[in-house]
């Protein structure tokens, strides 16, 4: 699920903080960037996992502060391909089923990938699985709020970079650019069609 | 007036300097490896409490407004990873499961999974090991379940139901 990935930036301290450990204030600072981040094909950044090297400071003139290159540890939010995962069931629409791991909250399933078959309930707005035994049809509801195991099966990365003054459009593009702001920067599409995968209760022995 | 425009000016430059810091560091990942090391949920567990520990004993005189992301994140992914059954684990355990796994032949992303998610079941041994209908046989499945259950601590509540229910039917 997690991954360390290495990284190189050049961290500006301000001269106020300057009677403070450099080694804090660089872990401060690059925690202040990149917590809570997405960056762009590598994943949802957590925390600072350690320096491994710090070059020399340097101060430029016109800014008092110093400006330091620094390669360091992080640990990224990433799952593999195929990883299997625990997550809660958050809301279910016709797009599929919406799973949430409380940190990270753009993972879907669509419903070619769910168990099969599977059909919408419009009145309490959640999928079924309409699981079939010699009985007769049992209907499996994945509820909100559920835990549910599912299985990667797919990552989009959204550069959501502001792309600058785009001139005569601005007026157009103004409410396809609200469409864009909202799309997730890092999404997962998972699939639980596999036995074993679905909602735990689904598959516990006793 | 003219320390004015070249504060504006010096504003200017360090955003753009900003942006191409940006772009520097997209473009350093694509070259670098971004799947330098995995990390098992174990170790994130350990990093963030030492972390929070940390942060909770240097006192709360930092600025909270640029420290409220790391507080959020860090805060969530403890919150979900405390419910998996790392929470049990210790690096002595985490040392033993990989001796043990030695012998099974699984690559490192199957041992990653098993060790994350503590299977009891063969389903889900199944779908964590590929191709394990190929791999392994049934009792390599049943020993495998039986290293990681044994290793591997469990929720110790339900354990201690489990062997309550053992014995019961062994008193029958």
């Amino acid at each position: 699920m997690f991954v360390l990935v290495e990284m190189t930036d050049t961290v500006r301290i301000p001269p106020w903080q300057f009677e403070r450990k450099l080694n804090e204030s660089i872990a401060e600072e690059l925690n202040k960037k990149l917590a809570n981040k997405v960056v762009y094909n590598v994943g949802l950044c957590i925390c600072l996992y350690d320096i491994t090297k710090l070059e020399d400071s340097y101060i430029f003139p016109g800014d008092g502060a110093s400006h330091t290159k620094v390669h360091f540890r992080y640990v990224v939010f990433h799952p593999f391909l195929d990883e299997i995962l625990i997550g809660e069931i958050k809301s279910c629409s016709q797009d599929g089923v919406h799973v949430s791991i409380g940190f990270f909250d753009d993972i879907v399933i669509p419903p070619e990938s769910l168990q099969q078959p599977a059909k919408f309930d419009e009145a309490e707005q959640v999928w079924v699985w309409e699981y079939e035994t010699e009985e007769g049809a049992h209907d499996l509801y994945m509820d909100i709020g559920e835990e549910i195991r599912f299985r990667v099966v797919d990552e989009t990365f959204v550069d959501t970079s502001p792309t600058g003054p785009s001139s005569a459009e601005a007026s157009t593009s103004s409410a396809t650019e609200e469409v864009q702001k909202k799309e997730a920067p890092y999404t997962l599409v998972g699939s639980i069609s596999e036995p074993g995968l679905g909602l735990l209760s689904w598959w516990t022995n006793s | 007036m003219k320390t004015n425009a070249c504060m504006s000016s010096l504003a200017e430059l360090s955003l753009e300097s900003a942006k191409w810091k940006l772009k520097f560091i997209s473009a350093y990942f694509r070259r670098k490896d971004a799947n330098a090391a995995l990390l098992s949920n174990f170790e994130v567990f350990q990093l963030l409490t030492d972390l929070k520990q940390q942060r909770k004993e240097s006192g709360k005189n930092k600025q909270s407004s640029g420290q409220q992301n790391l507080n959020t994140i860090m805060y969530e992914t403890l919150k979900y990873i405390s419910k998996t059954p790392c929470r049990y684990q210790s690096p002595e355990t985490v040392k033993e499961f990989l001796i043990a796994m030695k012998g099974h032949k699984l690559t490192k992303a199957e041992k990653l999974q098993l060790l994350n998610h503590r299977p009891v079941t063969a389903v889900e041994i199944q779908l964590m090991v590929e191709e394990s209908e190929e791999r392994l046989t049934e009792e390599q499945i049943e020993s495998l379940l039986q290293t990681v259950t044994s290793i591997l601590p469990g929720d110790p509540d339900e354990q201690q139901r489990d062997s309550a229910m053992a014995t019961e039917d062994k008193g029958r």
